[in-house]
């Protein structure tokens, strides 16, 4: 599957992964990150519930502390 | 067609957390014009907290709402500032940000950041949410940017953690500030809305 991460499209072997696997899959380590998959937010508790397929667009930030 | 001044004059924005990034963020957008700030913060100002708030030694130990919304009234007394002395959690967030268009994340810790977005995003997709995210150190200038994410931006480098090594530092962190306060000035001026935004990554 293909799908656009951050603005690049990246080339998968699958059919699916649930947000939680495409995290650890793509090296997103830092434990506050806003998921976002086709411009709606994901919570943390959903991550394993919400699929991501070919042609979805995902947007993955880590949230950086300090103010 | 309003002039620049009518626009920014009838805006209300949120500031949530008067520390390094709100305090100075708001300073900016009074002195810009905006007519009405809605401040949230529970905390005092500290001796140390000079090194990069907009705060002065003789408000030490005063609540910062309080000091923020004072030092606002000595640049424009005519600004309508709301001081709130709490720790923002989903509902308050919801009750006291209700007629802010905008609203500016200015917390302390990562876990306060998600929690204000997903309450934004979720209850407030009307409004806008301006993150700063990536502010210690000092140096790496061009590593600051601004992205969109729907109603979202984020402002900072993503990248640089405040640690023992790399603290937060004036410079640095009013720089980020002022990119969410100019953020601010471009919603307002040039009408952006929240629903219409395609995401737009400035690589």
């Amino acid at each position: 599957m293909k799908i656009t991460l951050n603005n690049n499209e990246v080339s998968m072997a699958g059919e699916s992964f649930s947000v939680r696997e495409l995290l650890g899959l793509m090296k997103f380590t830092f434990p506050m990150i806003v998921v976002k998959v086709n411009g709606r937010l994901v919570r943390k508790e959903d991550y394993e519930r919400v699929f991501v397929g070919d042609g979805d667009f995902v947007e993955a930030i880590h949230l950086i502390s300090g103010g | 067609m309003k002039s620049r001044l009518e626009k920014l004059k009838g805006t209300c924005i949120g500031i949530a957390g008067c520390g390094g990034l709100g305090s100075n963020c708001a300073m900016a957008l009074a002195r810009a014009g905006v007519g009405h700030l809605v401040l949230a913060d529970f905390d005092v100002v500290t001796r140390e907290n000079l090194g990069r708030q907009y705060y002065f030694l003789d408000q030490v130990g005063q609540k910062k709402v309080q000091a923020l919304k004072d030092n606002i009234a000595r640049v424009d007394p005519g600004i309508n500032v709301e001081a709130h002395d709490l720790c923002l959690g989903p509902d308050e967030v919801l009750r006291i940000f209700k007629n802010c268009r905008v609203i500016i994340e200015a917390f302390d810790r990562a876990e306060m950041k998600l929690m204000l977005i997903e309450t934004v995003t979720e209850r407030f997709p009307d409004k806008f949410i301006i993150v700063g995210s990536g502010l210690a150190g000092y140096g790496a200038n061009n590593a600051l940017r601004t992205r969109r994410l729907g109603n979202l931006f984020i402002c900072g480098d993503e990248i640089s953690e405040v640690s023992e090594e790399t603290p937060p530092l004036a410079p640095r962190v009013g720089a980020v500030a002022a990119m969410q306060a100019n953020q601010v000035l471009e919603i307002v001026m040039d009408d952006l809305q929240p629903a219409s935004g395609d995401d737009v990554w400035d690589e």
